[in-house]
């Protein structure tokens, strides 16, 4: 087939359309993924069915070679803003039909701090793969964080920040709290371009996620182990 | 062999007993122009890739290879370098090998002040800072680094939360002046403009030299 001759995705069987999808994603195709969505859906597909084969699959390559530094940043946020449309579609049918839910998360970038890209492509992809995802936005007090833990009861916080001098807030935010005892009650997941392993340990949180990928697979993992571990205590 | 590149005074006149001074590329004009005020082999001046900024994990090898061959060869060292994004790992380096840094996280930082950046700060949140360097190379940097050109609707994913550049000014050169404005206008900013001339580094300088011994720049 000639590089420039046109797909009608409609014309594709479902195997096809998938693959075309995921190619439509990595190259940040908004308005074909939208369309891609649709005619999924109006095969019968559900529409967890589509946010997983279709999309999370796709924006999981995409995560791929961004970390094997084949993609670089811009054509990554590309790719999100065409899964950001296609969730659009299937975010209220995914309400509507019910699909597995893994646990809750709120997720804010810490206080002095507003830059959100990694933070929304977290969100994004924990949103895909089954998360409910409360998001603070950006600069948030720790306020903020102990207000929605309150109300909102998730299993997991995600702090995120960009700066080197707005990471130390993270353990600001663990410090209180350990202060009220509820520490234990939540899984914290750290995040952002100067952190790493080390920082993560130094304030206290349960694991530092280089990137959105690392933060879905860690996020799981994490509450497995401890609905195993409440399971096995009784 | 001849190379066809300029020679700085420091590399004509270079005195081992002299101070080294390794830095960001992205400073190495400043930083000649503050290494002038000095006699001639005085002050050093070796820089690592500016773009390394977008590959932290790259500068604290590239610096451990600079230091590593100065040091092995009896030299006096600083280091003039943010953390520019190894999250630490650039002070716990230079701490293991006893060589001193400019203090301060960031350029910006450095050519503000402590005070006045915190301040400025606490004025706006969203302020996107922009520098000499960052004026003279904002279309390769931003617009096309950041695949702006490419891809224009990702301005808004970047600079979305930001309300304002602030430029602060090593140089008070009204072209780049312009060329500041005309930026904060590509990024759907507002402009500001404050003159910081070269801040801590000079300072730094002048303390780093004095400890090698060399003359101090008032005794010049």
């Amino acid at each position: 087939m000639a590089d420039d001759e046109e797909i009608i995705l409609a014309d594709l069987d479902d195997d096809e359309l998938v693959q075309q999808m995921h190619d439509d994603l990595y190259d940040g195709l908004q308005e074909e993924i939208v369309e891609g969505v649709e005619i999924l859906l109006a095969r019968g597909w559900t529409p967890y069915e589509v946010l997983t084969n279709a999309l999370v699959e796709g924006m999981t390559i995409v995560g791929i070679d961004f970390r094997d530094g084949i993609l670089f940043v811009p054509e990554v946020l590309m790719a999100a803003n065409a899964m950001k449309a296609g969730m659009g579609l299937l975010r209220p049918l995914l309400a509507e039909t019910g699909a597995p839910r893994v646990g809750t998360m709120v997720i804010g970038t810490v206080k002095g701090d507003i830059h959100d890209i990694g933070k929304n492509l977290v969100s994004m992809m924990l949103e895909g793969a089954g998360f409910d995802v409360i998001d603070l936005g950006i600069n948030n007090p720790v306020e903020n964080y102990l207000e929605a833990l309150e109300e909102h009861k998730p299993d997991i916080l995600g702090m995120s920040a960009l700066l080197t001098t707005t990471m130390p807030y993270m353990k600001v935010v663990i410090d209180a709290l350990i202060e009220k005892g509820i520490r234990d009650d939540y899984i914290v997941l750290v995040g952002g371009a100067p952190l790493n392993e080390a920082f993560a340990d130094s304030v206290g949180a349960d694991a530092y996620c280089r990137d959105a990928a690392v933060a879905v697979e860690t996020a799981k993992e994490m509450i497995a182990a401890r609905r195993e571990k409440a399971q096995a205590a009784g | 062999m001849a190379t066809g590149r300029p020679e700085t005074q420091a590399m004509r006149h270079n005195h081992d007993d002299g101070l080294l001074l390794i830095a960001c590329g992205a400073l190495a004009r400043e930083l000649v122009d503050i290494q002038r005020q000095f006699p001639p082999g005085t002050v050093e001046i070796t820089c690592l890739p500016a773009s390394w900024h977008n590959h932290p994990e790259r500068i604290v090898p590239g610096l451990r290879r600079k230091v590593g061959a100065a040091q092995r060869a009896g030299r006096n060292i600083a280091v003039v370098y943010g953390d520019c994004g190894t999250g630490g790992e650039l002070d716990a380096y230079l701490e293991s090998v006893d060589v001193p840094r400019i203090p301060g996280p960031h350029c910006y930082e450095m050519f503000l002040g402590k005070q006045t950046f915190d301040d400025e700060m606490e004025a706006e949140v969203g302020t996107f800072f922009l520098t000499d360097y960052m004026v003279r190379h904002f279309e390769r940097i931003v617009m096309q680094g950041m695949g702006l050109r490419k891809h224009p609707q990702l301005r808004d994913m970047y600079f979305g939360n930001y309300t304002r550049a602030l430029y602060i000014a090593q140089r008070d050169d009204s072209a780049l002046r312009q060329k500041a404005e005309s930026a904060a206008v590509e990024l759907g900013l507002a402009f500001e403009y404050k003159f910081s001339g070269y801040g801590a580094f000079q300072t730094f300088l002048a303390d780093a030299v004095s400890s090698t011994g060399s003359p101090r720049l008032a005794d010049t």
